[in-house]
């Protein structure tokens, strides 16, 4: 018999700290892998975040760097610049990369650095317990929005991917979603050029991946799944925004 | 012949697995694991053709697969 679906080494053997039906570890899994197909491993440094995605600190079996709060993509700059032969990645969530580290990524991006960002947007502050983001999606219900989010008084939902998409050095900006397996191949795909890229020396990637939070939503995990597809992806479209070797080819 | 393994103590029982089952394979079965979740299990493991989606979809890389 041969193994046709393996846990990746890229990941340690703990159990991940995250909530039960969490995407962050579908996300981590499949960055996991792709590391290993590429076999990175040995010279992959993972810049983390604060956040949820800081108890990756736990889970990775990689060499990590926790950054202050949004400050990821400096941190992650330095890395590469004093360390080039690394393959260095930031993963943040939307709390970190969309509000607090919004200069940061914004710069970073500017600058066309090489390495390779994963925007975990999951439209609410879930480690701090389920406060608005800028990316929480209209009408949708938080602690600081109790009756829904008001466009009058909140604003509208940021859409990064196409932000980043507009400067001209990033090589990459993509938007996958992780709630059904047919998307989960699209979006390991996604981070898979996207390291590529760097590999190649190409420059900046950002892929964003659409998440969920059951515990802060207040719903089950299943019920996730379905709310990602009827809203989420209504506000956020899914497909790559900007692409170097298509624009050239 | 498929194999499914199940690292049961990393199962949160989130379900994941049961419901993208083409071939209602799984569920969510009544032990529970040291963190106090009821994990997947395979039910009925003649039936499973192999197609991974369930080791695809589970967050925590529960599932190894044999074919």
């Amino acid at each position: 018999m041969e193994k046709i679906y393996t846990r990746p080494n890229a990941l340690n053997k703990s159990v991940s700290g995250y909530c039960p039906g969490c995407m962050h570890s579908t996300i981590t899994k499949i960055t996991a892998q792709v590391i290993d197909e590429l076999g990175i491993g040995e010279r992959t440094v993972c810049v983390l975040p604060v956040g949820c995605g800081t108890l990756g600190a736990l889970y990775w079996n990689l060499d990590m760097v926790i950054s202050a709060h949004g400050r990821a993509p400096a941190v992650a700059t330095g890395v590469k610049r004093v360390s080039p032969d690394s393959v260095v990645f930031t993963y943040q969530g939307d709390g970190d990369l969309a509000s607090i580290g919004l200069s940061e990524i914004m710069h970073a991006a500017n600058r066309g650095e090489n390495y390779t960002v994963l925007f975990i947007n999951n439209s609410i502050y879930g480690m701090t317990g389920g406060q608005m983001a800028p990316t929480t999606l209209v009408g949708q219900k938080t602690t600081t929005t109790p009756g829904g989010r008001n466009p009058d008084t909140d604003g509208f939902p940021m859409k990064m991917a196409e932000l980043i998409a507009q400067l001209t050095s990033p090589v990459y900006v993509a938007r996958f979603a992780v709630n059904t397996p047919a998307y989960i191949n699209k979006a390991k795909e996604g981070i898979r050029k996207a390291f590529q890229n760097q590999l190649d020396g190409k420059g900046f990637s950002l892929v964003e991946i659409l998440s969920n939070c059951p515990t802060t939503w207040g719903m089950s995990p299943i019920d996730t799944l379905s709310y990602i597809n009827d809203n989420t992806l209504a506000e956020f479209p899914l497909g790559v925004f900007k692409d170097r070797e298509e624009e050239q080819s | 012949m498929v194999n499914l393994e199940f690292n049961v103590e990393a199962c949160k029982s989130c379900g994941f697995c049961v419901k993208v089952c083409p071939k209602q394979v799984l569920s969510i079965g009544e032990h529970i694991n040291k963190k106090g979740y009821r994990y997947a299990q395979s039910d009925n493991p003649e039936e499973c053709i192999g197609c991974k989606m369930c080791a695809a979809m589970c967050p925590d890389a529960v599932i190894e697969i044999w074919k």
